[in-house]
């Protein structure tokens, strides 16, 4: 498990982290974490090497490895500024929307091995591959229904009974359908911020994407819609394989199995959660854990 | 703060409010002379005109007996004429606006093109009246049509129908269209399913303002040779055989509202003067009920559109 944790890690902080990341899960401290689940066997989902970013001149990224497990939610948290947004949009490639932006290195999805950074490869089919929830809740001024139904329509899906039937899978997926069964030609803009960053979750949802990315999902919500969008997540990981950006450690430590730790664009430490937050193999990141600083 | 102190900031405050309503009543004098001046202009002309306003006025065509002469041909001129500008200036500005706003690089050669679709907006109407007689009329031969009247003010409200298009893309926050991209939607999926419909209430003010621009325009319309006198109507546009339309009336002879009350007020006769009142009010309604369409609409379509 640990070899494909590891694989050709450049930056040495996260080397060792990966390394050590197994031995911290064997020590049985998964029990104070909801979050975790034994991973033995876990595929590798999509694998980050030697990536930097640059902004203009500004190299916001600096060489990260770092793997990312089928089927588990892997957090990204650090002070902002550390660079985890820009590392979490380069999954998209949402950056080429932009002048400007310059990157190096591979990610590569698995199972197919496709660099998804390959200038080859066309945004378009890593998008289509890879779903995006936004910081803030970002409804299209559509029906609900057509904000679920519009990744299948871009697909080029026509027949209605199998996009009412998608729409309807997606929204219970997201926890929605529930709320919304009765009002699905309603302005999505009338729902409360919790039910649009659902039904945002919804909208990917209805495409199955193989990974999800969660920019600060919860940052514009209040703590109860906070608290259903984490229970989603956690429902969600064993469809899907999950990224979330979040600057609360709380939440990195409830909802996610893997975490990475950056700082100032580089990545610090990465491991299992709990062995990231109980036994943390760097004095940095045990600082700003514990609140030290950050 | 000691309690010795608040008769002096009571004095501060009573200061600083004496100066809020110092701007707050030249504001409102500044308001009034624009308001009263258009009022006053406007009842004037509802006064002298107001006898003549019957509906013979608008089913008769212009006659040298002032009691008869009516502005048929000029409002279905003005209508047509209108017509082709708005066929011609919407598709064209519109699209310019998109390509320049979401395909378009950001280099030297689309700043230099920017810049100058600003400027034409800017550019005295007679000069595209002069353009237009050597483009439209004479190498394109379209003769001193409403063919070329249409497309001539097309051209000249082409600028403010760009710049509105623009800005009302811009008006849309980034994260719906990085909502629409993280779905897998192509460039033009996201224009033709967001960009458009959303900008749709800020691209219809700009054309209504053109539009309402473009109907008072009598300088480049005359410089193109429209008739100040007319007796006939163009030929209707629907057809009686199929496919029901006709476009004979592109080429035929025209007038327009504006020219016919500048024909009018250059009489000696007291009561052309009548009737150019009365069609300048009738001018002015026309423009007002333009922007109340355009009002409706965009309070109906934007009433759905929040983000």
């Amino acid at each position: 498990m640990v070899s494909s944790v590891t694989m050709r890690m450049s930056n040495q902080g996260a080397a060792e982290a990966a390394s050590q990341g197994g031995s911290a899960a064997d020590q049985g401290v998964g029990d104070a974490f909801s979050g975790v689940r034994p991973d033995k066997g876990v595929a590798v989902k999509a694998s980050v090497e030697n990536f930097s970013f640059y902004y203009g001149d500004f190299k916001a990224l600096k060489s990260i490895s770092m793997p990312v497990h089928e089927k588990r939610v892997t957090a990204l948290i650090g002070p902002s500024g550390c660079g985890k947004s820009t590392l979490l949009r380069t999954f998209n490639r949402m950056h080429d929307l932009y002048p400007g932006n310059r990157y190096e290195g591979t990610i590569r999805l698995h199972p197919d091995n496709t660099n998804l950074l390959d200038p080859a490869v066309d945004p378009i089919e890593v998008r289509m591959r890879i779903g995006m929830v936004f910081q803030k809740p970002n409804p299209f001024p559509k029906s609900i229904y057509e904000n679920v139904a519009y990744g299948l329509r871009i697909r080029g899906e026509r027949n209605r009974s199998v996009i009412d039937d998608r729409v309807k899978e997606a929204l219970r997926g997201a926890a929605l359908w529930s709320e919304v069964e009765h009002r699905l030609h309603d302005p999505a803009t009338a729902l409360s911020g919790g039910q649009q960053q659902r039904l945002c979750i919804a909208r990917c949802l209805a495409t199955e994407p193989e990974v999800l990315l969660f920019d600060e999902p919860t940052s514009a919500l209040d703590p109860i819609a906070t608290a259903s969008i984490e229970e989603l997540v956690h429902e969600l990981r064993d469809k899907v394989t999950i990224l979330i950006v979040t600057h609360n450690m709380q939440q990195a430590a409830r909802v996610s199995d893997y975490t990475a730790y950056m700082y100032l664009g580089e990545l610090m430490e990465f491991g299992e959660t709990n062995q990231i937050f109980v036994n943390p193999k760097r004095k940095e990141t045990e600082d700003y854990i514990t609140g030290r600083f950050g | 703060m000691k309690s010795e102190d608040i008769p002096s900031i009571r004095k501060i405050i009573r200061r600083n409010k004496r100066l809020e309503l110092f701007f707050a009543v030249a504001g409102f004098l500044a308001l009034l002379v624009g308001v009263l001046t258009f009022v006053a202009l406007f009842a004037q002309m509802a006064w002298s005109g107001w006898e003549r306003i019957t509906p013979d006025f608008f089913t008769n065509f212009p006659s040298r007996r002032a009691g008869q002469a009516g502005i048929l041909s000029a409002w279905v001129g003005s209508l047509l004429v209108m017509l082709v500008t708005a066929l011609s200036a919407v598709p064209l500005g519109v699209a310019a606006g998109i390509y320049l706003e979401e395909y378009a690089p950001k280099n030297l050669f689309t700043d230099i093109i920017e810049i100058n679709v600003t400027n034409l907006a800017g550019v005295p109407s007679i000069v595209y009246g002069l353009l237009a007689l050597g483009v439209f009329v004479y190498t394109f031969g379209f003769g001193q049509s409403i063919l070329s009247a249409g497309l001539t003010l097309g051209l000249l409200i082409l600028p403010v129908v760009i710049v509105a298009t623009r800005e009302a893309i811009r008006s849309i926050p980034l994260h719906i269209r990085e909502a629409a991209y993280g779905l897998g939607a192509t460039r033009w999926q996201v224009t033709r399913d967001h960009i458009v419909p959303y900008s749709l209430p800020g691209i219809l003010t700009g054309v209504i303002i053109g539009m309402s621009r473009a109907i008072g325009e009598t300088a480049p319309i005359i410089t193109i040779g429209a008739l100040t006198f007319i007796a006939f109507l163009p030929e209707s546009p629907i057809g009686p055989e199929f496919p029901w339309v006709n476009f004979e009336w592109l080429k035929s002879g025209f007038t327009v509202m504006p020219i016919q009350m500048f024909n009018w007020t250059s009489r000696p006769e007291e009561a052309f003067q009548q009737n150019a009142a009365a069609a300048g009010f009738i001018l002015v309604l026309m423009t007002l009920a333009m922007n109340a369409v355009s009002i409706w609409i965009r309070y109906h379509v934007r009433k759905d559109i929040k983000w």
